[in-house]
């Protein structure tokens, strides 16, 4: 049987400008034809490849949990703490190292008001309470029991990426500045079913989350949200919840700021109306230009940002490369990506790689061919429902830059003459 | 169709409609008594419901402060190394910097009320008795000028206490 023929153009499609290069590239065959002849940078001495220590003796034993590499030991999250304190603070994922859309458990950002609590899940109770016709009280072995559903979804922080609302752009990378974002399966028991079993008076409204942590963060989520996708959550990636990210158990609410989704949950109370915890007033809503604040801005908005190149990872020689990086939204799934080298005078569909999924980050990739000279990279996401990623002044403008919260605007990292990448505005 | 087989179809209709609503559940839940409830139920809104007998006034706020907050949040709630509680009043409006505390910022009393009792002082959270929570929300409600000094907070008092930025939030709506 005849094989249809294939074109191969010579040149590669041109998909956007300054060499962002059509996003089938790397599908079609296209990146081997650039790539074929071997070039005078790439002919080396005949010697033979050496034989190593480890390819001559047995390795290590087993042990009971695997760690990572020793050599990949950058690999690592960075953290900062409240003045006087040593848990109190936040740890930001480091996606300029990571690729594929799950972060790994022990690199899951977190975020604690007082601390990681040590908490013995025998003692641990999930209480449900309040507008109810039964207030239940369940331990985590009868909640086991359950039927249980996995989500993967992203859990960002409505911190994250608030650097950009400075006049200049922070010296820094993913990491600090958009760090505070983390995808994961969540995998426990839907928290409609507890409540059904609660038995839930028509007159509620809200629910209070309460966490077992010693601050007892506390926040009020819309019955409908917790009636609807919510997950009481025991496992993280196929794992028992790490303590950092709620062991025995947190509220999963995708596509919900990361402060709702309250971690060591001990504690729901159906209510009528919101508590305005602390958490819910003084922090997590947005002050805008004329003196107003928005309140419960629960879901985020659709944003994406370029993790590799980025600060700190600095080009070798110009050449063909991958533009890569995450979006998502918490209002569906990304529907497309676009990219550019250009600082967005012209833009080129990214390809997104499966699964693409609602509230989950999704990985995006573009090739790119550098040409040694200045670029400005940036990412544009756009979700299910049609919403467009807006640009950083677009923002601004329309919100003021005192909000501190959801900044979900596009990010750009400038590519100098000899490869240094730095956080730029565009 | 007869009128009996539509009748049948109604109710296996019926049948089919209540199981989609209620999922099947091993219902192991135990029963919590209003007892249990009573020493985790430390939460309390706006309208003040749930807050405990006791009482307090500015002035023995002023010693809880001094022996328990004023390392974190400066003389007199000026704050650093940790929150800024007092002042900030009238710095929301346009092109302004804002400087957010529980007297500028926050819109409801019985918020600090629920955030004290929950979490502070941070390295001994839970330890304040009722009267010395109300006594500390007092004094700094009475830095904040939103109170006098001869104020004594309790809970009738404090879900009447007006702040004043109580109308600074708006609900957010997307695409708003």
């Amino acid at each position: 049987m005849r094989k249809k023929k294939r074109p191969m153009p010579s040149e590669p499609e041109q998909a956007a400008g300054n060499g962002v290069l059509d996003r089938r590239l790397f599908l079609t065959g296209g990146a081997a034809a650039i790539g074929s002849a071997i070039r005078p940078d790439q002919l080396r001495a005949a010697e033979a490849l050496p034989v190593e220590p480890w390819m001559k003796t047995p390795g290590s034993p087993f042990m009971p949990y695997g760690q990572p590499s020793k050599y990949a030991g950058k690999v690592a999250r960075i953290f900062s703490s409240a003045p006087g304190t040593t848990g109190t603070g936040a740890s930001r994922t480091p996606h300029h190292l990571l690729d594929g859309m799950m972060t790994p458990n022990g690199l899951h950002f977190e975020r604690h008001h007082s601390g990681i609590p040590d908490i013995n899940p025998e003692a641990h109770r999930l209480l449900i309470h309040g507008l109810v016709k039964r207030p239940l009280v369940f331990t985590l072995d009868a909640l086991m029991r359950y039927p249980m559903e996995s989500r993967i979804a992203f859990i960002e922080c409505a911190g994250n990426s608030a650097l950009l609302y400075q006049k200049e752009p922070a010296p820094l990378g993913v990491q600090p500045i958009h760090g505070l974002l983390s995808c994961a399966e969540w995998t426990g028991v839907r928290l409609a079913t507890l409540l059904e079993d609660a038995g839930v008076d028509p007159r509620s409204q809200w629910i209070l989350a309460e966490g077992a942590d010693a601050s007892g963060m506390s926040r009020s989520v819309p019955l409908a949200k917790a009636m609807g996708d919510a997950l009481v959550a025991i496992y993280q990636n196929g794992e028992p919840v790490r303590p950092s990210n709620g062991y025995p158990m947190r509220l999963l609410l995708p596509g919900y700021e990361g402060n709702a989704n309250v971690k060591w949950l001990r504690r729901i109370k159906l209510t009528e109306a919101p508590t305005m915890t602390k958490d819910e007033t003084s922090k997590y809503t947005m002050l805008q230009n004329d003196g107003k604040s928005l309140q419960f801005c629960f879901a985020q908005e659709a944003k994406s940002v370029i993790t590799r190149p980025s600060p700190g990872l600095t080009m070798a020689a110009p050449g063909l490369y991958e533009i890569t990086g995450l979006a998502w939204s918490g209002y569906g799934k990304i529907a497309k990506v676009e990219v550019s080298a250009d600082g967005g005078a012209s833009w080129a569909l990214a390809a997104l790689q499966d699964p693409v999924l609602p509230m989950a980050v999704t990985r995006f990739r573009s090739p790119w061919r550098w040409d040694g000279g200045p670029a400005t990279l940036q990412s544009r996401a756009t979700d299910e429902t049609g919403y467009v990623q807006p640009s950083r002044s677009k923002l601004i403008a329309d919100r003021g830059a005192r909000a501190a919260y959801h900044f979900n605007g596009i990010a750009s990292w400038g590519v100098a003459q000899g490869g240094e990448v730095r956080h730029v505005y565009a | 169709m007869s009128t009996r087989d539509t009748l049948l179809a109604a109710c296996w209709a019926l049948v089919v409609a209540h199981s989609a609503a209620l999922a099947e559940s091993p219902n192991l839940g135990a029963a919590a008594s209003p007892e249990e409830i009573a020493s985790w139920d430390i939460s309390i809104g706006p309208d003040g419901a749930g807050l405990p007998s006791g009482s307090g006034t500015p002035q023995q706020g002023e010693q809880v402060y001094l022996a328990k907050c004023l390392a974190c949040h400066g003389e007199k709630g000026a704050g650093k190394p940790n929150d800024q509680l007092v002042g900030g009043k009238g710095s929301l409006g346009p092109g302004q910097t804002p400087v957010k505390t529980v007297g500028s910022y926050w819109p409801y009393a019985t918020t600090l009320f629920d955030y004290v009792r929950h979490a502070m002082p941070l390295n001994e959270s839970k330890s304040l008795g009722d009267d010395e929570v109300y006594a500390v929300v007092a004094y700094i409600l009475q830095l904040n000028g939103v109170i006098a000094e001869n104020d004594t907070i309790d809970a009738q008092a404090l879900p009447k206490v007006r702040m004043p930025n109580r109308d600074g939030f708006v609900r957010f709506t997307r695409g708003k």
